[in-house]
């Protein structure tokens, strides 16, 4: 059941938007976010939604993968739809019955609120669907490398990360067999009211907890064996460089910009 | 031959700490590793075995007398680079030693950390995999091996460093049989092909059996120390130490106390097999 479990969920792949330096992908997902938040008419919002099609067929993402990423989000979009509906005023009245009075404003601004939403997550996805975590843990450090100046630990954050994404799986099988374990001594981690079933899980944390730290400790033995002694002086197998497509998709990227700021102020 | 490791009237005291006494483990140890030897160290448990691998690249410093790694004092900070790639390391537990989620990112690791250039360290990693065998996983995450994969892994990715030596310690204590197998025969290609001088810690007796030398050691000192037929024949001793002897030793000393007079040096299945038959046959 816990095998189920996946943080930052990685379709491997060789297209266009798999090919693309990761870091050319963190940066247009903030242009993409920048433009999100201009697009204010039908028409930008579309263009911005043309823009997510076309990059989630170029990299061969089924929708069925988005749609199924979407679903855990389902009651924040509910709920952010209802609320706007209901609580905008402006615009001609549609809907006045007892209590409840609906606007055009309010119908308009729940779409455009929802619309958002969906592209905002949608785009997240479209990272972490085609951009591997070791990939996007690199790219990371680089971009934040300048803070280096600053004194900003950004190689030890970087290694913490991928030590993490390395170690999930690792943690995932262990907890499964403590409860295999625990259950086979006769623990009950199903029935009984929600503080009871609470406390049945202190016989699972205790034991990780201890193994986690004896890990830790034995993976930094390892670590100083295999000469590691921070990022000074490290050098990388997998540089990455900026090519021809990364180039592209920078072109890309400022026309989706400069069309959402060109429509907004001409008011469209 | 000369030497790689030389220890010198060693002594270690793990420091007391809470409520807990000091632990004296060895004291003024001696002992020499030869260059492109294949050493096997056994001794029962808490006896000292895996404390004395750690003194061998500094991760644990000597509390009295000195190690020697190739000239080089491991108590000297200057030197300690220098020392852990010469001497490679490999632990028991595959999972807590594998540092990254691809098989070559992690055998890159080791020359990334020594500032080795970026296609060096590509000719590196795909020399150090081809050795163990494990080339055509470059691409694959480590959890999803077998642990026996993992810990070639493991053996690869200090293999990466170029080292003189490599210790192993209990390298196979968690593996099924097929996976003691993989890391014992790719362990003994390195050190027959390749001439890196071996010091492999283990419980197995039929992988100590296939070293040179066995060192044998008993409550913090060497116990018995030669090739592996002189030491293994000496089973009383062994016994008494509260350790096994090999099968073929096993059964050759049982037949010899039943009223044969067999040699226990016939280490191999096929050694100990022809010494039977001939004691069979003989009139």
């Amino acid at each position: 059941m816990l095998k189920d479990i996946t943080l930052g969920q990685y379709f491997p792949g060789k297209t266009v938007v798999h090919r693309l330096d990761p870091r050319t992908k963190i940066l247009l997902l903030i242009v993409y976010i920048v433009a999100v938040f201009l697009a204010q008419s039908f028409l930008s919002a579309g263009l911005v939604l043309a823009f997510l099609i076309a990059v989630t067929l170029l990299g061969r993402i089924p929708f069925k993968s988005m749609t199924r990423g979407l679903k855990p989000m389902l009651i924040f979009i509910v709920f952010t739809a209802v609320l706007n509906l209901f609580y905008t005023e402006g615009g001609t009245l549609l809907v006045e019955w007892k209590f409840i009075h609906i606007y055009s404003e309010g119908l308009r601004k729940s779409f455009f609120m929802v619309l958002r939403i969906l592209l905002l997550v949608c785009g997240a996805f479209l990272l972490t669907y085609t951009t591997s975590p070791i990939a996007l843990t690199d790219a990371i450090e680089r971009l934040l490398n300048p803070l280096k100046k600053l004194h900003v630990p950004v190689h030890e954050f970087a290694m913490m990360m991928s030590i993490a994404l390395r170690f999930i799986p690792t943690l995932i099988e262990e907890t499964d067999k403590i409860i295999s374990a625990q259950k086979a001594r006769g623990a009950d981690f199903e029935t009984g009211s929600l503080i009871r079933r609470a406390k049945a899980l202190i016989p699972i944390l205790v034991p990780l907890f201890v193994s986690a730290f004896r890990r830790a400790d034995e993976l930094a033995t390892a670590m100083e064996c295999r000469c590691y002694h921070g990022g000074e002086g490290r050098t990388r197998m997998k540089v990455l460089r900026f090519a021809r497509l990364d180039y592209a998709a920078f072109a890309a990227g400022a026309l989706l910009l400069a069309g959402v700021i060109i429509l907004r102020h001409f008011g469209l | 031959m000369s030497t790689i490791i030389r220890t010198e009237n060693l002594s270690f005291t793990y420091p007391a700490s809470g409520d807990r006494l000091a632990l004296p483990v060895f004291e003024d140890l001696n002992l020499e590793i030869a260059e492109g030897s294949f050493t096997a160290v056994i001794g029962p448990n808490g006896c000292g075995k895996s404390t004395l691998a750690k003194h061998f690249n500094a991760v644990l410093l000597p509390s009295g007398g000195k190690v020697w790694v190739e000239g080089m004092d491991t108590a000297d900070e200057e030197k300690l680079l220098d020392i852990r790639r010469q001497i490679g390391m490999v632990f028991q537990n595959p999972d807590n030693q594998i540092v990254a989620n691809v098989v070559e990112e992690d055998v890159a690791f080791a020359p990334e950390n020594l500032g080795v250039p970026s296609a060096e360290i590509r000719r590196r990693v795909d020399e150090a995999l081809k050795t163990v065998g494990m080339y055509e996983y470059r691409e694959h995450a480590p959890h999803l091996l077998s642990g026996g994969q993992k810990q070639r892994i493991a053996i690869a990715g200090v293999l990466a460093m170029d080292p003189r030596c490599i210790v192993l310690d209990e390298p196979t204590a968690m593996l099924d049989p097929r996976g003691r197998e993989e890391v014992i025969s790719t362990v003994l290609r390195l050190n027959r092909e390749r001439g890196i001088t071996v010091v492999l810690i283990t419980h197995h007796m039929n992988e100590a059996a296939e070293a040179d030398r066995v060192v044998v050691m008993h409550e913090g000192g060497v116990l018995a120390d030669g090739a592996p037929r002189e030491v293994f024949s000496r089973v009383e001793l062994l016994r008494k130490a509260g350790l096994d002897v090999p099968q073929t030793t096993d059964l050759l000393n049982e037949l010899n106390r039943a009223g044969w007079s067999l040699p226990l040096e016939a280490l191999s299945p096929e050694a100990c097999a022809e010494v039977i038959a001939a004691a069979l046959s003989a009139p």
